[in-house]
């Protein structure tokens, strides 16, 4: 990963390395699946990445990363209220999977801990790329999780929602999803918990052909955590993938959406809201394939930024050279409301077809002054009236879901915030 | 009810002086009518009464029932009474309508001491009022402005003023972008509000809206100043021999 030789370990290092000897003999995991954890220290032993790994850049994770809190398994969380009234809740707590396995026609729940300590998993394992240091993380740490199968043309009838609750030390999680065939389903990911853990979670999404998914991600980590997380999905033909982040909470966060739109037809929609707050940093940052024609994307990231936050979006497009006639239009919008508050937007677009439409924009605003002389002349004060506009500024990317109770949940969510922050 | 004295303002970020000694009476239970050419200082009047920061007082005294209402900004205004009727309605995104409305009524309530509207009473009388300016209710489910035609955006703002039943109406402009039969449907409207207590200043360019809010006085403005008053004859006079024979007379 740092190829650059790194003379000494930070503290957050060595206790990485540490917690891997103590803790090796617990992980479950086969023959196939050891190798793979035991290339992922190896990696790991190699430095956390800095700002001269390109990815990397705005986040250097080695500096920012100034402690590992030890494996606490004594510690308890609690499952919490789902998002959506009526979904099937797959709790993980404190990094092990709880509760009964759900039964639901067409529906395959397996621990994923059963999946790696019988070796089928293994082949998942691999790193994306280089500098996968959240993959690396994890794979060497993993211990549970939720293996989820929806068969083709399957549609359950309620929201599954994947909680990842922590409760201080460490939690390292897997969610892989697949969905079949013209399957349709909506889930949510749900990362939250009390306690100043570091947490790693990789959740890996498989779309079949024709197969439509809207999958939220929702992180409310305490300002004392450690959130870094991945989403991987791999889009088949005329299949549909909305994805929704919230970042909503995390003293440090990277959140990495990586996504391939491998088959004709695909579309994948991303739109995301960072709530920055506090003395945090939040990273989100996506690599996009186009990798065959006919595809599409769009992806609108809003921001706001208040204290001394900072964040980053860096949004990689790929177009490969046969993917004629991609669409992809991504956007990033800041609201700064503190001097004191930061982001910066990365916009990448390699473009390797020659006929395709490619676009992306980045701006940083402060409150539009007529707006807010338009809502004053109407008699509501100043403070109310800046923070209808914020509210609305990030509420715009949540009505566009369009699905009544997943508009009112994630308002919901959003005044929540704003009482406590604004 | 509204005095404006020897009023001088200008273009905060500018400079540029565009009120040069206004004056002005306006009693409760009067129509007048501001008229005046383009670049006379219309517009820039109206949201000097409503207090929009843009713009500096450099001079002279807006009294409002007796008392200067320079130093408050314009959500105390609004509260005090003083409705502005936008010439073009902000498109706030995200902001859904009911919602503003609930806020914009609550907050004026508020600030008169009386209990907010519950919701169903609150539905009750936007239904009450949307229907009475032939406006769809699922017009108002919209994000404020947003997509409304120009035509739709002066119903809402005349919808809000009769919400908000304000003491002083100050409509900028309120007749642009509307077609014969919303000229009458929004006249209608603002005829309604007509009352002993209220003042209604219409700023026009037109004398067409004047055909149907019968002001009781018109005052002609031009750079700045009100250089002729009268009454409603003088619309009439303006519309027949256009503004150059008053303008001509009072230099």
């Amino acid at each position: 990963m740092n190829m650059h030789a790194t003379p000494q370990r930070t503290a957050a290092e060595t206790a990485l390395i540490d917690a891997f000897g103590e803790r090796l003999s617990l992980l479950p995991g086969d023959g196939e699946v050891m190798v793979k954890r035991d290339d992922a220290i190896e990696a790991l032993k190699a430095g956390l990445p800095t700002k001269r790994i390109e990815s990397w850049h705005y986040t250097d994770l080695r500096r920012l990363l100034t402690s590992v809190p030890a494996h606490d398994g004594a510690v308890q969380a609690k499952a919490i209220a789902p998002l959506l009234e009526g979904s099937t809740v797959l709790s993980a707590l404190n990094g092990a999977t709880a509760g009964k396995l759900p039964s639901i026609e067409g529906v395959t729940v397996q621990s994923l801990a059963e999946k790696l300590t019988d070796g089928s998993f293994a082949p998942a394992l691999d790193p994306y790329g280089f500098d996968d240091a959240i993959g690396a993380l994890n794979t060497a740490f993993v211990a549970d999780g939720y293996f989820v199968d929806i068969a083709d043309g399957t549609e359950p009838e309620t929201p599954l929602e994947l909680q990842n609750v922590q409760a201080g030390g460490q939690t390292h999680m897997r969610f892989p999803v697949r969905v079949g065939t013209g399957a349709k389903a909506t889930i949510v990911e749900r990362q939250t918990g009390e306690g100043a853990a570091l947490v790693s979670s990789v959740s890996q999404l498989v779309l079949g052909d024709d197969a439509e998914v809207l999958w939220l991600i929702v992180q409310e980590q305490p300002d004392t955590a450690t959130h870094l997380a991945q989403f991987k999905a791999k889009l088949g033909k005329n299949s549909k993938l909305t994805l929704f982040l919230m970042n909503a909470g995390g003293k440090l966060v990277r959140q990495e959406i990586i996504v391939d739109a491998a088959g004709e037809g695909a579309v994948f929609t991303l739109r995301g809201i960072n709530l920055l707050a506090g003395d945090t940093h939040t990273d989100v940052t996506m690599v996009l394939d186009h990798s065959v024609p006919h595809t599409s994307s769009t992806e609108v990231i809003r921001n706001v930024v208040t204290g001394k936050a900072r964040g980053v979006f860096q949004g990689r497009i790929n177009v490969a050279q046969y993917a004629q006639k991609t669409d992809a239009k991504m956007a990033c919008n800041t609201l700064l409301l503190s001097d004191d508050g930061e982001f910066s937007a990365k916009p990448e677009l390699e473009i390797f077809a020659d006929d395709v439409q490619c676009g992306h924009g980045a701006t940083v605003t402060e409150i539009d002054h007529n707006h807010l002389f338009y809502l004053m002349a109407r008699g509501i004060d100043e403070k109310t009236a800046r923070g209808l506009l914020v509210k609305a500024f990030v509420a715009e990317v949540i009505e566009e879901l369009e699905v009544e109770p997943v508009v009112e949940a994630l308002e919901a969510l959003l005044d929540g915030w704003f009482q406590t922050h604004g | 009810m509204l005095e404006i004295k020897n009023l001088h303002a200008r273009i905060a970020e500018s400079g540029v002086e565009i009120i040069r000694g206004l004056n002005l009476t306006v009693k409760a239970g009067e129509v007048a009518a501001i008229m005046g050419p383009n670049g006379s200082g219309k517009s820039t009047l109206s949201y000097i009464l409503a207090g929009r920061p843009d713009y500096e007082v450099t001079e002279g005294e807006i009294l409002y029932n007796g008392e200067s209402i320079l130093e408050m900004d314009p959500a105390e205004r609004a509260a005090a009474g003083i409705f502005l009727a936008f010439q073009y309605p902000m498109e706030i995104p995200g902001v859904a309508t009911m919602e503003f409305l609930k806020v914009a009524m609550n907050a004026q309530r508020k600030a008169r001491g009386e209990e907010p509207l519950k919701i169903p009473e609150l539905i009750k009388r936007v239904k009450e009022e949307a229907g009475l300016l032939s406006m769809d209710m699922a017009m108002l489910k919209r994000p404020l402005n947003v997509g409304f035609s120009g035509g739709e955006k002066k119903r809402a703002e005349i919808l809000q003023m009769k919400l908000l039943q304000p003491n002083l109406c100050v409509l900028d402009e309120t007749d642009s972008g509307l077609d014969i039969d919303a000229l009458k449907i929004v006249s209608d409207g603002v005829n309604a509000l007509r009352s002993p207590d209220r003042a209604i200043v219409v700023i026009t360019h037109y004398q067409r809206l004047l055909e149907h809010i019968v002001p009781d006085s018109v005052h002609v403005l031009y750079k700045g100043q009100v250089i002729k008053s009268g009454d409603k004859s003088l619309a009439f006079e303006l519309e027949e021999n256009g503004y150059a024979g008053i303008i001509e007379e009072a230099a």
